[in-house]
């Protein structure tokens, strides 16, 4: 059994985030970097299925990326929390490419890698569209099994509970198979300080687009389809009104809220 | 003129208030043209035409439910392929956006997620990086397909040309391979969907356990508004994780957001700064949330809110 677990580097939450005037693309150097959360789930889901299938022996769990440099900081998180080797595609042609272009990339790796199953976060926290995971079943012609609140595998079927609106459907699907994981799905470890010192002599491969048979021309700003035209700072909301609740404060919300017609 | 493809939520016979939102906007840009996708019902047919729509396609069969998404891109395709129209707009939901994502995918174009508009010549705006900025963004590369966010514009009843078309729809093995076994529904009391609905009430730490947020789901209940939570509440085990609001969570982008015993973390400003209107209750006169207020409160979430709702009940009367 062969897992891959795709993970991006974003920038921290915390972090003021800021678009390029040069080309209107996010500057990455602006802000720290972190492993996007949610990829952090789909590393700790894997690492439990591979404990439960009894080991490194009957299943092994690789990080991928598709990222600049600095992005291999995030595959060593994974190494870190325990997955045993690593992919690191990275290439100058890649900046600027959007969710179609990043999922070509990701879909050759895998198609390249072929897992058993793929295991992804449901969306980053910088780009935040959750289209990637749909953009590479389609791709990959796996079965797409995303927005899971739990995962289960039996023999060769997985089955997930898919979170939706109203509660959850189960679905499942034979092997191979993508699966996006959703926030809490489980309690993603720390990484000790052993698995720390192991993961610096793990292997991480690094491969170009030419590595992927992939040509520039398809990536980066040169093969994104969609364009950002111009962006402007918003202005800031206009200062509301803001009063101390001296016994009648929701009479007086009530009152703003008559004003408004909402009631 | 050209035809604009509106992706119809529809469920038990119900059309989502999202389609009428995306019809409305889909007349500013062209000749509004429904895709309606599962059990397609003559009410479902009937409100999208009086919902604006001068064309209806049509997929209609159970099975599109029995798997995830893949067969409902084989119907949209269909339905583009169809009618030569010059751009798609969908809602911008999980679902919404999954069967967006595929599409390009197949089509080659370009797609462009969770506008908050879109103006003539299918340029989309998007608020970004908690709101702070806002950006125009165009496809460059085949038909734009768009996926708008709930409330981004106010729906308009217009009567359509309600042409009925039924397509003939082929979908592939592989698009069946991810089965749906069962379905389950939790608890939601009758209120609106979260992402959906004009109104939101949120509750965070402040509430201060999950009975707490029996003061929260008054409020919303009088308002007829759905309840959030901030991820300090969900973490806690007060309040369902699938209601959080934030960066890891929903967006949502109502009319009215009234946001109680919630700091106003840039976290969970990312999934709720582009509210209409925003309303806060907290003790803390200091907390950031009074940063984006409309209307604020300095006080206990526990005195306010019920008599606001029982002067939101007496005054509907
Ligand atoms: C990667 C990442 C992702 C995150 N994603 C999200 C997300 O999706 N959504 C989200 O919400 N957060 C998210 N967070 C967490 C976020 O940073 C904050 O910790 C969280 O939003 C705080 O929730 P809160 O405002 O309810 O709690 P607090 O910040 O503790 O604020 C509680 C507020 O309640 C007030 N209060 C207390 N008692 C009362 C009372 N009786 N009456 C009135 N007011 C009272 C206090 O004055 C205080 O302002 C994320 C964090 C990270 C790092």
């Amino acid at each position: 059994m062969k897992i891959v677990v795709c993970v991006k580097q974003v920038p921290d939450s915390w972090a003021e985030k800021k678009l390029n005037p040069a080309d209107n693309t996010l500057d990455r150097e602006a802000a720290d970097a972190v492993v996007n959360e949610l990829d952090e789930y789909a590393v700790e889901e894997a690492l439990q299925i591979q404990e439960r299938l009894g080991g490194a022996e009957a299943c092994t769990v690789t990080v991928l990326t598709v990222g600049p440099e600095k992005a291999i900081e995030s595959v060593r998180k994974g190494l870190q929390m325990g997955a045993d080797d690593g992919v690191h595609v990275v290439d100058d042609a890649l900046h600027g490419s959007d969710a179609l272009a990043t999922s070509a990339v990701l879909a050759a790796a895998i198609d390249s890698l072929g897992p058993d199953l793929v295991l992804m976060g449901s969306e980053s926290t910088d780009a935040r569209m959750s289209v990637v995971p749909a953009m590479l079943a389609e791709r990959t012609g796996r079965p797409q099994l995303t927005f899971a609140g739990k995962v289960d595998l039996d023999g060769d079927t997985v089955r997930i509970q898919r979170v939706t609106d109203y509660g959850y459907d189960v679905v499942e699907a034979k092997l191979p198979a993508l699966v996006s994981v959703v926030e809490k799905i489980n309690e993603p470890r720390y990484p000790s300080f052993k698995g720390i010192m192991a993961a610096k002599k793990k292997p991480v491969q690094t491969l170009a687009l030419a590595d992927l048979g992939l040509e520039a021309g398809v990536v980066g700003l040169a093969g994104s389809r969609s364009s950002v035209q111009d962006f402007a700072a918003r202005p800031p909301r206009a200062a509301g009104t803001v009063v101390t609740d001296e016994g009648d404060g929701g009479t007086k919300v009530a009152d703003f809220l008559s004003a408004q017609k909402f009631i | 003129m050209a035809e604009v493809l509106v992706l119809a939520e529809h469920a038990g016979g119900d059309v989502k208030k999202v389609t009428f939102e995306l019809l409305t906007l889909a007349r500013t840009l062209g000749e509004p043209a429904a895709v309606a996708i599962g059990e397609v019902s003559d009410d479902v047919v009937a409100s999208l035409a009086a919902g604006g729509a001068d064309t209806i396609y049509v997929a209609n069969g159970a099975e599109y439910a029995d798997h995830v998404v893949a067969p409902k891109v084989s119907a949209l395709q269909a339905a583009l392929a169809a009618s030569g129209a010059v751009g798609i707009l969908v809602p911008a939901t999980a679902e919404g956006k999954e069967i967006a994502a595929r599409l390009a995918v197949r089509t080659g174009a370009g797609i462009i997620t969770d506008a908050v508009g879109v103006d003539a010549g299918f340029v989309a705006q998007q608020s970004v990086f908690g709101g702070s900025t806002l950006v125009h963004s165009v496809v460059t590369t085949g038909t734009p397909i768009i996926a708008v966010r709930p409330n981004s514009v106010a729906a308009e009843q217009y009567p359509g040309a309600a042409r009925r078309i039924d397509l003939d729809v082929t979908v592939a093995d592989i698009d069946r391979a991810a089965t749906v076994t069962d379905r389950v529904a939790q608890e939601r009391a009758g209120r609106p969907e979260l992402t959906e609905a004009a109104i939101v009430v949120s509750g965070g730490r402040g509430v201060g356990s999950p009975e707490g947020f029996s003061v929260i789901e008054s409020l919303a209940d009088s308002l007829g508004a759905a309840v959030g939570a901030s991820r300090a509440a969900t973490d806690a085990g007060w309040y369902p994780h699938q209601f959080q609001v934030g960066q890891t969570g929903k967006t949502v982008s109502p009319q009215l957001y009234i946001a109680n015993g919630i700091s106003g973390a840039i976290q969970h400003r990312a999934g709720m700064q582009t509210s209409k209107m925003i309303i806060a209750v907290n003790k803390d006169a200091e907390a950031p949330i009074f940063d984006l207020v409309d209307f604020g409160v300095v006080g206990d979430l526990h005195t306010v809110l019920p008599q606001l709702t029982e002067e939101v009940t007496r005054r509907r009367g």
